[in-house]
């Protein structure tokens, strides 16, 4: 009963927990929210998931915030060679 | 071998700060006024002889043994209640007090068992107290109307009363007691229970717990203050009456919750006659609860695992091998995942439960010997909120004050925290300000037991609905924001003007209003105003907190609006007032300290930040990772995703403490090699590969650092039953890694730490020997410790007060599960219960109950006692009912102190926003009539059963 359950796979868990993130700072101003969402995610994302989270965002980020699109930018891109 | 003795000063310390002095036996003493003369005599070095009297409890006068006489006065006062008074000469030794006394001792003796087990072995203040005064013969024998004999010349004596045996911890035998009421007096001051009274009077007096109940029946929570108390052999610990008098003692901490209890083991050999709490303990001051003071038999329980174990396969039966045997197959397998999946394969979870000097090796190897930052801990499911809330607000991760605050507190607000239960030792010193006239508001979904409790009454209670705590604080600061009750001048002077600016802008809004709230939350929005003027108003306010607050999607919000709360009014920065999380587990604050996040180094400090990695770096010749690891949820997914193979698991078991058991199971068992190391085969190891045996606090040395950032010492009192203390097992496994690891000692470990974090940098084994306790900072700024924190300005400057946005969590209930769950845990048992439920505090906990408002329960036709099944989106189990209107209609409660129950198998994967600390307490559930165990309990039980068989070794040559 994993799905109708209500266990999310990890890309779903992924979009979650980053919309979350986004809807605790989307209250302040843009820039400060802008701001605030990617240096969390640049403190508290290991490169595993914050490379899962930028194939979400190169796909188009289907289901992310605009929030979250709009930090992407200022979202640090894991380096390649790490595992 | 030493014994630790305190002095019994007889009456409480006056805390008065003017003096007076007096003379006694012609000595000149000067004592703070309000002082009695019987501790002024004391503290001059002149015992009185006393019955009736101890310094933790108010005097009472009965015994009359403590005569004295006192120039110009008539007569012979009692100097347990008569206070010192300027220019007085008191004569302490005269032959008429003696006269007096050696009468009194011998009435006393007359109705005092002549062959009394408690004098014999010296436990009993009788005897000693019959030979100071110089006793020396019985004339009225014992014959007459008496209290010892059962029967007497063929007739029953209708005085005699059987010794109560029901507690499993403590016999109470009637026919030793004098009835001094000094145990009275410990349960209503020390305690605050109220379980014990004198019935009757003059000789027909008696102590009576409860209504004339056996002491387990009654309200008695075992927390053994009477004991202690008790002159004579009348309440004794049934552990010193099968085992002797204990022969040396020393002081260490306990290992249970937060409050960091000291206290002194007192020995016989490697045996543990009795703990008794340390009168100098800061965090305890002398009390206990059941669980520090009796519940530590697990520590010798057959269960525990005493040889290293291995298995191919999690369902192949164990195999016992040796140390070196078992940290060779582990570094292997270790580092072979590592070379087949990258560096990033594997990881470590530091336990709560550990010592410090244990967490940060655990967190040290993690980052020095496997490469990457993949560490975390157990108060990732607690605490980790706090941590972010206050880091970000405040500028550092802890309590503000110091337990004694609570005793300048004039209102203490307490939110989703229930003391009484997980912090007893904190809740007796609050009943105790509460009981002197400081207000309470409780802030929580269930009526706890401080709403209204023996002379302690909520002025609010505000019922909550799970899940609405942030809209319920941000309404709070919106009544003290519209309703002019701001602490301006503060707010100025120490915090960023600009962002409370902001804050109070957004904290007006609409849907911020108490009306408005009132509808989400079902707290009635006058209630709301109510306790909002009564925190910013009523003097010094102090909020205490538990995992009501952290264990929601809103965790840190949640906290960070408590930190406005207390900024705004100024609540910050002086003794009385602050910011207090109520911490779960002993030394959770000291793992958070110690580095055990994955994004963090010890004190705090990002791992990103290039100059506090170059001081690890240079003493530990490594380079560090710079970027943050994996959290535990994280681990288990990238598990399940197969990048994540290798897991090193110290004193916890987050198969029962995570939330959904199912996920967690599944993350474990897709992993290569699972190490656990802990003292029981706990419910993680069903999924271990490798079972390394663990040590308990008694055998090993070390601190743990409780809820007020207090560093207590953990000494050694046995040999580590299964060779290695948990450091030293760390150590071990380094060696096997090939690091270079020496340490001799744990002191040497916090030297390290002290070098390396500046927050401790004042800490030593030495300076630990000589005050007892320090709080951190501990620096040269602070060369003593911290009592209060942020007195002249915060951490990170100036006070940031941050919105907190109220989000609905998306656990919400719906036809299917109309229900809310929200979880908790009770006084005898201890989180998970893996201590606990191998002591004798199952007689009062034996399994987890489902709390139900007798509306649904009726609704769905439960009766109290019946097997209910307990349904959400992620599982079901199924326990008993308990029905109840503690709960409100449409919430139920329950604790997770016992596996069978598997109460995580219900509660979902949502988390705080911030930390991923999981939301226990709201999960939408249906409960329904069950008749037994579902399925998954069933398979999980036999899977249990089979992956816990043993095949002993053969002896060794
Ligand atoms: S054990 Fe504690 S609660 Fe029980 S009667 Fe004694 S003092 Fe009161
Ligand atoms: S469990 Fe907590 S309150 Fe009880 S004795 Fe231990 S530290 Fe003190
Ligand atoms: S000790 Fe003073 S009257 Fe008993």
């Amino acid at each position: 009963m994993s799905h109708e359950a209500g266990v999310k796979t990890g890309k779903e868990k992924l979009i979650y927990m980053a919309n979350q993130i986004a809807s605790f700072f989307e209250t302040m101003k843009r820039e400060e929210a802008v701001e605030g969402v990617a240096d969390h995610i640049n403190k508290f994302w290991e490169p595993r998931m914050r490379r899962q989270l930028f194939e979400i965002i190169d796909r188009g980020g289907d289901g992310l915030k605009p929030l979250v699109l709009e930090a992407a930018a200022h979202i640090k891109r894991p380096q390649e060679a790490r595992a | 071998m030493c014994f630790v003795n305190e002095i019994d000063y007889g009456t409480p310390a006056s805390r008065s700060d003017k003096t007076v002095t007096l003379t006694i036996d012609g000595k000149d003493v000067t004592v703070p006024e309000g002082t009695s003369i019987m501790r002024a005599a004391r503290m001059a070095g002149i015992e009185v002889p006393k019955l009736c009297a101890n310094d933790m409890v108010k005097a009472f006068g009965s015994c009359r043994l403590c005569l004295v006489e006192i120039e110009g006065r008539a007569g012979t006062p009692a100097s347990c209640t008569t206070p010192v008074a300027e220019g007085l000469k008191v004569s302490t030794q005269t032959e008429r007090v003696q006269a007096i006394r050696r009468g009194i001792m011998e009435l006393y003796m007359s109705d005092h068992p002549e062959d009394c087990p408690a004098c014999a072995a010296g436990d009993c203040e009788m005897a000693r107290m019959a030979e100071t005064v110089g006793l020396k013969e019985i004339r009225y024998g014992r014959e007459g109307e008496n209290h010892i004999w059962p029967a007497h010349d063929g007739a029953a004596n209708p005085h005699f009363l059987e010794p109560d045996l029901s507690n499993p911890y403590f016999a109470y035998d009637p026919s030793q007691c004098i009835v001094c009421s000094l145990c009275v007096r410990a349960c209503e001051e020390v305690q605050g229970t109220f379980a014990l009274t004198v019935e009757g009077r003059g000789f027909e007096s008696r102590i009576s717990a409860g209504m004339n109940e056996p002491f387990l029946e009654s309200e008695c929570v075992s927390c053994g203050a009477c004991v202690q108390a008790c002159p004579t052999g009348a309440l004794r610990e049934k552990s010193v009456i099968e085992l002797g008098m204990p022969e040396w003692s020393t002081v260490t901490t306990c290992a249970y919750c937060g409050v960091g209890c000291s206290f002194k083991a007192e020995m016989k050999g490697e045996q543990v006659v009795r703990m008794v709490p340390y009168k100098e303990g800061k965090a305890n001051r002398g009390h206990s609860c059941v669980k520090g003071r009796f519940a530590y038999g697990y520590a010798t329980h057959k269960d525990r695992i005493l040889n290293p174990m291995i298995r191919e396969k999690i369902t192949d039966p164990w195999r016992e091998v040796t140390w070196e045997e078992a940290l060779a197959h582990v570094a292997k397998e270790f580092r072979r995942i590592q070379y087949q999946y990258g560096r990033g394969a594997i990881g470590g979870i530091t336990s709560s439960r550990c010592t410090n000097e244990e967490t940060y090796l655990v967190q040290k190897l993690v980052r020095q010997g496997f490469g990457n930052n993949n560490v975390d801990t157990c108060a990732r499911v607690c605490h980790s909120p706090t941590g972010y809330g206050l880091k970000t607000t405040f500028g550092t991760s802890a309590g503000t004050q110091d337990f004694d605050s609570v005793e300048h507190a004039d209102v203490v607000m307490l939110i989703g925290a229930n003391p009484t239960d997980a912090h007893p030792v904190f809740a007796s010193r609050m009943k105790k300000r509460l009981r002197e006239g400081a207000k309470l508001i409780v802030i929580d979904p269930r009526r706890i037991d401080l709403v209204r409790t023996p002379h302690v009454e909520a002025a609010y209670h505000l019922p909550l609905r799970p899940g609405t705590n942030v809209a319920v604080l941000t309404a709070l600061a919106h009544v003290i924001v519209s309703e002019g009750l701001v602490d301006e001048a503060f707010v100025r002077e120490r915090c960023e003007w600009d962002a409370f600016e902001d804050w109070a802008e957004f904290v007006l809004q609409p849907e911020n209003s108490p009306e408005a709230v009132e509808k989400v939350s079902g707290v009635p929005a006058e209630t709301i105003r109510a306790a909002a003027r009564l925190y910013a108003t009523g003097g010094n306010a102090a909020i205490y907190y538990g995992l009501g607050v952290t264990e929601h999607s809103q965790g840190s919000t949640a906290v960070m609006a408590i930190a406005n709360l207390a900024m705004a009014t100024g609540n910050i920065g002086r003794p009385g007032v602050g910011v207090n999380p109520l911490r779960g587990q002993n030394n959770v604050q000291g793992s958070c300290d110690m580095g055990s996040f994955p994004h963090e180094l010890p004190g705090y400090r990002h791992i990103s930040d290039e100059a506090t990695r170059a001081i690890y770096e240079k003493i530990w010749g490594v380079k560090l990772d710079e970027e943050p690891g994996l959290r535990i949820n994280n681990m288990l997914d990238a598990a399940v995703e197969g990048s994540f193979k290798g897991i090193y698991i110290q004193g916890e078991d987050i198969l029962q403490s995570d939330p959904n058991t199912r996920h967690v199971a599944e993350g474990l068992a897709a992993m290569e090699c699972v190490v656990v190391h802990d003292l029981f085969l706990n419910e993680t190891a069903n999924y271990a590969h490798v079972f390394l045996p663990g040590s308990t606090f008694l055998e090993k040395d070390g601190t743990f650092i409780n809820a007020e950032r207090r560093i207590n010492r953990v000494r050694k009192v046995m040999e580590p039953k299964s060779r290695y203390a948990d450091w030293e097992a760390t150590q071990e496994l380094a060696r096997a890694l090939g690091l270079n690891w020496n340490y001799k000692h744990p002191s040497e470990i916090m030297d390290e730490i002290a070098a390396t974090t500046p927050t401790f940098a004042g800490v030593s084994y030495d300076l630990l020997e000589r005050e007892g306790s320090v709080q951190w900072p501990c620096n040269e700024k602070a060369p003593l410790g911290t009592p209060v924190m942020h007195v002249d300005g915060f951490v990170r400057g100036k006070g940031k007060f941050v919105r907190t946005a109220y989000v609905a969590t998306d656990e919400k209930t719906g036809p299917r599960f109309p229900l809310l769950l929200t979880t908790g845990r009770i006084l005898t048992q201890y989180n998970v219960g893996a201590q606990t439920r191998r002591t004798d505090n199952v007689v009062w906990h034996a399994e987890d109950r489902l709390e139900i408002h007798p509306f649904d329960a009726e609704n769905r036709g439960i009766r109290d006692g019946d097997w209910v099944k307990l349904a959400s989106r992620a599982g079901e189990t199924t326990l008993r009912a308990k029905v109840t209107n503690r709960v409100a209609p449409g919430v139920v409660y329950t604790t997770f102190h016992h596996p069978d129950t598997q109460a995580n198998v219900v509660t979902t994967e949502y988390a705080d926003w911030a930390t991923s600390c999981p939301e226990y307490k709201v999960t939408a559930v249906q409960v329904s009539p069950s008749n037994g165990p579902t399925e998954w309990q069933r398979d999980y039980r036999e899977h249990a059963q089979k992956s816990r068989r043993v095949v002993h070794a053969e002896p060794a040559e």
